[in-house]
């Protein structure tokens, strides 16, 4: 089980200075160790990245039929 | 552009026609199982993209890394275990079976997995309490002892009732494009609007484009209103109170789970596929008893820094008689004494005894929508 556990992790290194920065922010937080900290932050910067990237999730064609049935629906004039 | 679709595609399970009346001719090759009605929903919001991107029923580890973690094993924040229960398996993995709702084809499944799990600790992590008066906790102690995962491909759609205005995920992100939308906020309901819940949401598109109220339809408790009571009283408050460039009422299929803050993130995520950009969190959101407290579904959104839609926390409207119209707590500085709480409860009595409830409380036009129905709630 506890391999398991372990197996979910990977350890990256980052400098000490900034690895004892991060240590003094976090006191008092709901933070509880560093790790959790980075986490947090690298998920946060990588969902604004992808939210940049966003694209249409239909083609034309979809669009125009998509279309269709609401205007029958009454939600399009 | 509205909101990514939640893990960066909306997905879709729908066989084409051919490939569906080919499966249909040889029902008689695969395993069945029996699904029931919620269930049968919830492969038709998987099939649909509404549970974006799971294209299926949990796999072992995807679900004890939801129960663990609340996210997929990828990180893709999800909080709610999206299973399939049953009692014995008389198939293996890597088999296709097809699911049923009574004599219905509902769906193709490929079988992934197949696996035990513990139900007390299901019920523990999902909805914090092994009680067995909750009614998530019941359900699921109710439930087989495997799982099964694996994708689903949709054959057939369950007869809905409410299609006029049930609209997919799909199709409400072109409706925001046609409508010019670049910011929309999603509300979630489950009742009659009252002046609370108007309040809020006019709050909320104050600060965005469009706003999407967006009932869920499906079981409900004894003593709920019934799911066309809801429609028709908020087609009566759209049609005299909302602007109609601004505003769109559709439905989604769906049962409460009654699982508090996880269910919170769940259906901000959920309308996160739909398109929307930012979702109304509620006192007690998906609460249920005092199991949980009034804003533990606002803390849990901290922890996902990377959910890709934005929660708004708006406290609950009262009206006050010195301000002379509805505030909230932040913003009004009277005294208890001078503020007038809407109870729900106190609603429903009201209504099921046809008294018009005072103005301040819910639109005349609204209440008369819900008294044209002889009863409005469910037995």
């Amino acid at each position: 089980m506890g391999d398991e556990k372990e197996s979910k992790y990977t350890t990256v290194s980052i400098p000490k200075p900034l690895y004892e920065k991060i240590k003094a922010r976090i006191e008092g937080t709901g933070f509880t160790s560093v790790s959790d900290y980075v986490t947090y932050v690298l998920r946060e910067v990588l969902a604004s990245l992808e939210e940049e990237e966003k694209e249409e999730v239909f083609s034309k064609e979809e669009e125009e039929k998509v279309k269709e049935r609401l205007r029958a629906l009454g939600y399009l004039d | 552009m509205v909101s990514k679709p939640h893990g960066g595609r909306i997905v879709r399970r729908v066989l084409s026609k051919k490939t569906k009346e080919r499966i249909l001719g040889e029902v008689h090759e695969y395993p069945k199982i029996s699904v029931d009605h919620s269930k049968a929903i919830e492969i038709e919001n998987i099939a649909h993209g509404v549970y974006s991107p799971l294209t299926g029923f949990l796999t072992q580890d995807d679900y004890l890394s939801v129960l663990d973690h609340m996210r997929l094993t990828d990180d893709t924040p999800w909080t709610i275990p999206v299973i399939l229960e049953i009692s014995r398996p008389d198939f293996s993995e890597g088999d296709a079976i097809l699911l049923y709702h009574k004599d219905q084809a509902i769906a193709r499944m490929h079988v992934e997995d197949i696996y035990r799990y513990d139900k007390k600790e299901f019920v523990e992590k999902v909805f914090k309490t092994r009680d067995a008066n909750h009614p998530g906790v019941v359900r699921v102690y109710s439930m087989g002892d495997y799982l099964i995962g694996g994708e689903i491909e949709l054959l057939n759609e369950l007869k809905n009732p409410f299609a006029k205005y049930t609209l997919r995920p799909l199709e409400t992100r072109v409706l925001f494009k046609e409508r010019g939308w670049k910011t929309i906020v999603a509300f979630q309901t489950r009742n009659v609007p009252h002046l609370g819940h108007e309040y809020v949401q006019k709050a909320a598109l104050t600060f965005v484009d469009g706003l999407f109220i967006n009932p869920v339809l499906g079981r409900k408790k004894s003593g709920d209103y019934r799911d066309e009571v809801i429609i028709k009283a908020y087609e009566a408050l759209f049609r005299y109170y909302y602007p109609r460039d601004a505003a769109v009422l559709a439905t989604v299929r769906y049962e409460m789970k009654y699982a508090g803050p996880r269910e919170a993130v769940h259906h901000a995520i959920m309308r996160k596929n739909f398109g929307a950009t930012h979702f109304i969190v509620g006192r007690d959101h998906a609460g249920v008893g005092n199991y949980y407290s009034p804003y533990e579904a606002w803390d849990i959104f901290e922890e996902f820094p990377d959910l890709g839609i934005t929660p708004m926390f708006i406290k609950e409207a009262f009206y006050c008689k010195k301000c002379g119209g509805m505030v909230n707590a932040k913003i009004c500085s009277h005294s208890e004494e001078f503020r007038e709480r809407i109870s729900g409860t106190r609603l429903r009595t009201m209504i099921s005894e046809g008294i018009q409830p005072p103005e301040q409380m819910m639109r005349k036009e609204v209440f008369e929508a819900i008294r044209s129905f002889s009863n409005p709630f469910v037995e």
